[in-house]
């Protein structure tokens, strides 16, 4: 299906946004996901399902400015 | 107070920009801002409010300087390493602008000092280099309801959110709580390109002074993201999180907490 990930139209076969992170190789604790303009609890990325047309976005941990 | 000839020289570019004017240069004289971190974002957000004519700076660090923080913290000069760096940001603000009244702490946010040391300051800038004063500056300004520029930095990335408490999405709106500790690299063991950490620090301050004039729309519920690699800037559209843990109608958090994990400390 098409998604927007980040911005980008991208095509996925994942069906949930942690198989999407796993894809991606993208460790769940290192990222927030903005799943339809919506926060997901982490406790939801392996219920939340991709649909045809979501934007999703993986918004990093950025701790750093000294 | 009226501005003498030498200020109206001194702020002649700003006061001809008609959203800023006479007026709003008095509104940047009279405004106070707390900066916490006088580090790599703190640097060029003290030193550009300096310029502009910020009539009260607050600067809280307890670090001293270290040769490693000169790549990038340019406030700081190599005669000054190893001086406390409030004591080293004081003289270079004094220096370039003698308007500006610096309050210094040679100490770190903790739960404890952060409520009081916000009070009578109008808006929080976060220059830190750690997760966990990255969150509690986040709910000390919900608290205390004062306006925040947040921002982070990491490698070639960085990211800036202003927040105002109780109308835009918060640092918590996003990131519920701070990452598990050693899961993210911190700039010390990652490292950082010392001009981004100019291009953060000046969209910060630019904030700052947007707020301070009430012009323009402020970068709230938008987190700004810009990958320095690719020159590329991103808005993210974010929106207050109804299970905010500090911010909704229904908090988890409702005093300051410490986190104990240290990331990124003395970068
Ligand atoms: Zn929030």
């Amino acid at each position: 299906m098409n998604v927007k990930l980040n911005g980008k139209p991208e095509q996925v076969d994942q069906t949930t946004v942690l198989e999407l992170l796993r894809a991606r190789n993208i460790e769940p604790q290192m990222v927030s996901v903005e799943h339809n303009l919506k926060i997901l609890d982490k406790d939801h990325f392996a219920t939340t399902p991709l649909h045809e047309g979501d934007s999703i976005e993986f918004l990093y941990y950025m701790g750093g400015g000294g | 107070m009226a501005m003498n000839d030498d200020q109206i020289k001194r702020y002649s570019r700003h006061i001809l920009l008609p959203e800023v004017g006479g007026k709003g240069q008095k509104k940047i004289t009279n405004a106070k801002v707390f900066v916490v971190g006088a580090g790599g974002l703190g640097s060029p957000v003290a030193l550009y409010l300096a310029a502009a004519g910020v009539g009260t700076l607050g600067i809280i660090d307890g670090d001293l300087v270290d040769l490693s923080n000169l790549q990038r913290q340019v406030i700081h000069h190599t005669s000054d390493v190893a001086r406390p760096k409030i004591d080293s940001a004081r003289e270079k603000i004094v220096a370039l602008n003698p308007d500006v009244r610096v309050v210094s702490f040679h100490d770190r946010l903790t739960a404890k000092n952060a409520l009081d040391l916000v009070q009578g300051f109008d808006l929080i800038v976060d220059g830190t280099d750690n997760f966990p004063t990255k969150f509690l500056i986040n709910d000390t300004a919900i608290f205390a309801r004062k306006p925040l520029i947040h921002a982070g930095i990491l490698r070639f990335s960085g990211q800036v959110m202003t927040i105002l408490p109780g109308t835009s999405a918060c640092y918590r709106c996003l990131f519920k709580a701070p990452p598990p500790a050693g899961m993210i690299p911190s700039c010390q063991e990652a490292g950082v390109l010392g001009a981004l950490a100019g291009v953060i620090g000046s969209i910060q301050a630019t904030e700052a002074l947007k707020l301070i004039l009430g012009v323009g729309r402020p970068l709230t519920d938008r987190l700004l993201t810009y990958d320095a690699l690719t020159t590329r800037f991103r808005n993210v559209a974010i929106r207050r999180n109804p299970a905010c843990p500090v911010c909704s109608d229904h908090p988890t958090i409702t005093q300051l907490v410490d986190y104990e994990q240290e990331v990124c400390r003395t970068a």
